[in-house]
């Protein structure tokens, strides 16, 4: 435990100083946040509602924390420039990504949340049985909640044990620390806990970043100079152009299907359904997009690493070595600790959006009771630690991307169920199987990478997976759906009650 | 209708990638491609934010 280099002690200290400060913020904020809430009764049922929706009443500074908190995740701070560090331009797919994501918030959530604030749901498999009054079709989006979001809480204890690592620890110390303040942080907080601190966790980040993209330029004579030299480093590309010709449609079809499927995951629909009006969302996708700025400054430290001459295999690597490379080994400290609390903020809201699903919607008798939410919680939790444990940290990413080709199958039923199209629950049902199944098939046999190549000859372009994959699962669902409404007429007249579809 | 074409001009912008795969101009040491990208930040807020204000009055 103690082979830590005594220069890093400082960097330590610190790092254990804010890391803690926060897990004892974040667990207590149930006796400290009345002090805020000048004269407003604070609801004190321990009710599963409660600690898993935060009683739906997060106001629009809230939401924006708690939205932006599980969204850009530690893991994002270390995969993206990780990915930057590899491929250059092509890794800042997250950038475009991240901001084509926010109209579609604007043009969906809202209608989303007033279906779930008048049915009472708190997650998208219930909004689906309610939609579709279909139990197997509320299973197979519960179910697929679940594998898709597993690999992403994985990621997180995964985030943490990097930065335990790159302050000199090895062993299994670094993720037994991880799970044991991940699990201790969800258990007592519920989702205040995550809403309330993912703040102290922003501004660390921000502080982290901004004195990143400072000071690095500053050392290397401007930015000018930093993209020359890091694209000395790079593969590279034709003259002139940031991405080759190969490049391109991957990158767009990428950013699209990372965009649909971002809020379609549990964790992110938590922290959407949890605010407190349709209005709240809107006006959150107008702000929410300055978290997008500084993943872009984020992205940059990918280059910059390269600029500073950072070498390393393992590209997970890149930033924690960045940090330790240009800041004293304090400031080191601080910024792996902000790192550390963006894993525990968005790993929660994961672990509790998880138990949401498995205490409405896998079993639905146990809906009210809180215990069993955070035991589920729990079990999620050992879930994604096995996970990390029996898979290598590679197999965890590739994971991760079926996990996208997965969620990204629930959007017929959860967003096209909110057009005013009939769709009965069967077609959607074997869209699902089949958009999954092929979905699955096509990473398998690439490889499991995320891009599949279509046509054939002379030409072909590769594009992302899960967009092909949820491509068929619509053109099945519609065909399936105008077969259904030829053969039986009368089936198909059997629509929800008007309540149901929104405003 | 005119909400839809706010909210879908950042689609158009961003996923024509042929648009801004090129190094020139530069802005401040930023090669086209990355400051063209991060400008459709603020742009993209600007326009949620009168398609909010538009679906407000009607």
């Amino acid at each position: 435990m103690n082979s830590a280099p005594a220069s890093n002690a400082t960097g330590i200290g610190v790092f254990l100083f804010f890391f803690f400060a926060t897990i004892f913020l974040g667990t207590t904020v149930r006796f400290w946040r009345p002090l805020f809430q000048r004269g407003q009764a604070a609801p004190t049922t321990d009710k599963n509602d409660e600690w898993g929706l935060g009683g739906r009443q997060f106001g629009a500074w809230i939401t924006w924390f708690l939205v932006g908190g599980d969204f850009y995740t530690a893991y994002t701070v270390i995969a993206v420039p990780a990915l930057v560090y590899s491929t250059g331009a092509y890794g800042f797919f997250a950038l475009p990504y991240t901001i084509i994501v926010y109209p579609f918030i604007f043009a969906v959530m809202p209608r989303l949340w007033t279906i779930a604030r008048n049915g009472g749901h708190s997650t998208a498999a219930d909004i689906v049985r309610a939609r579709f009054n279909s139990r197997t079709l509320e299973l197979a989006i519960a179910l697929s909640g679940l594998v898709a979001v597993l690999p992403y809480i994985a990621l997180q204890l995964i985030g943490i044990r990097t930065v335990i690592e790159a302050l000199g620890f090895s062993g299994t110390l670094p993720l037994v620390f991880a799970f044991v303040s991940l699990a201790a942080y969800t258990w007592l907080g519920g989702l205040h806990a995550p809403a309330l601190t993912a703040f102290i966790k922003d501004v660390m980040i921000y502080i982290a970043v901004l004195a990143a993209v400072t000071i690095v330029p500053i050392h290397l004579g401007g930015y000018g100079a930093m993209f020359s030299v890091a694209a000395r480093h790079l593969p590279p590309t034709g003259a002139g152009h940031p991405l080759g010709d190969a490049q391109v449609i991957p990158y767009a079809t990428l950013a699209l299907s990372s965009a649909f499927a971002a809020f379609l995951y549990p964790h992110t629909l938590t922290g959407i359904l949890a605010a407190k009006s349709a209005d709240t969302i809107r006006q959150n996708a107008v702000f929410l997009p300055i978290y997008t700025i500084v993943l872009g400054l984020i992205a940059m430290l990918g280059l910059m690493a390269h600029a500073a001459g950072i070498v390393t295999s393992s590209s997970s690597q890149v930033v924690p070595q960045l940090f330790l490379a240009i800041f004293p080994s304090w400031f080191a400290g601080f910024c792996f600790a902000a790192i550390a609390i963006g894993a525990l903020v968005p790993a929660s809201v994961m672990a509790i959006g998880a138990a949401n699903l498995i205490m409405h919607n896998i079993l639905p008798s146990h809906k009210n009771s809180a215990s069993g939410a955070r035991i589920a919680g729990f079990g999620i939790k050992v879930g994604a630690l096995l996970c990390v444990l029996f898979l290598n940290a590679k197999f965890a990413i590739d994971l991760q991307l079926l996990g996208g080709v997965i969620i990204l199958q629930t959007f017929p039923a959860l967003v096209m169920g909110l057009l005013p199209l009939r769709m009965p629950a069967p077609a959607l049902l074997l869209g699902w199987v089949i958009g999954s199944v092929s979905g699955l098939w096509l990473c398998w046999m690439d490889g499991l990478k995320p891009l599949h190549s279509v046509g054939s000859g002379g030409f072909s372009v590769a594009i992302s997976t899960g967009l092909l994959a949820l491509g068929i699962n619509i053109v099945v669902t519609l065909g399936c759906s105008l077969m259904m409404r030829a053969l039986f007429p009368s089936a198909s007249r059997l629509t929800v009650p008007a309540e149901q579809q929104g405003e | 209708m005119k909400q839809a074409c706010l909210l879908l001009l950042p689609f158009v912008g961003l996923l024509w990638v042929p648009l801004y795969n090129r190094m020139d101009p530069s802005l401040f040491g930023f090669p086209f491609f990355y400051w063209y990208q991060l400008a459709w930040v603020p742009i993209t807020s600007v326009l949620i934010w009168c398609a909010w204000k538009t679906g407000k009055r009607s």
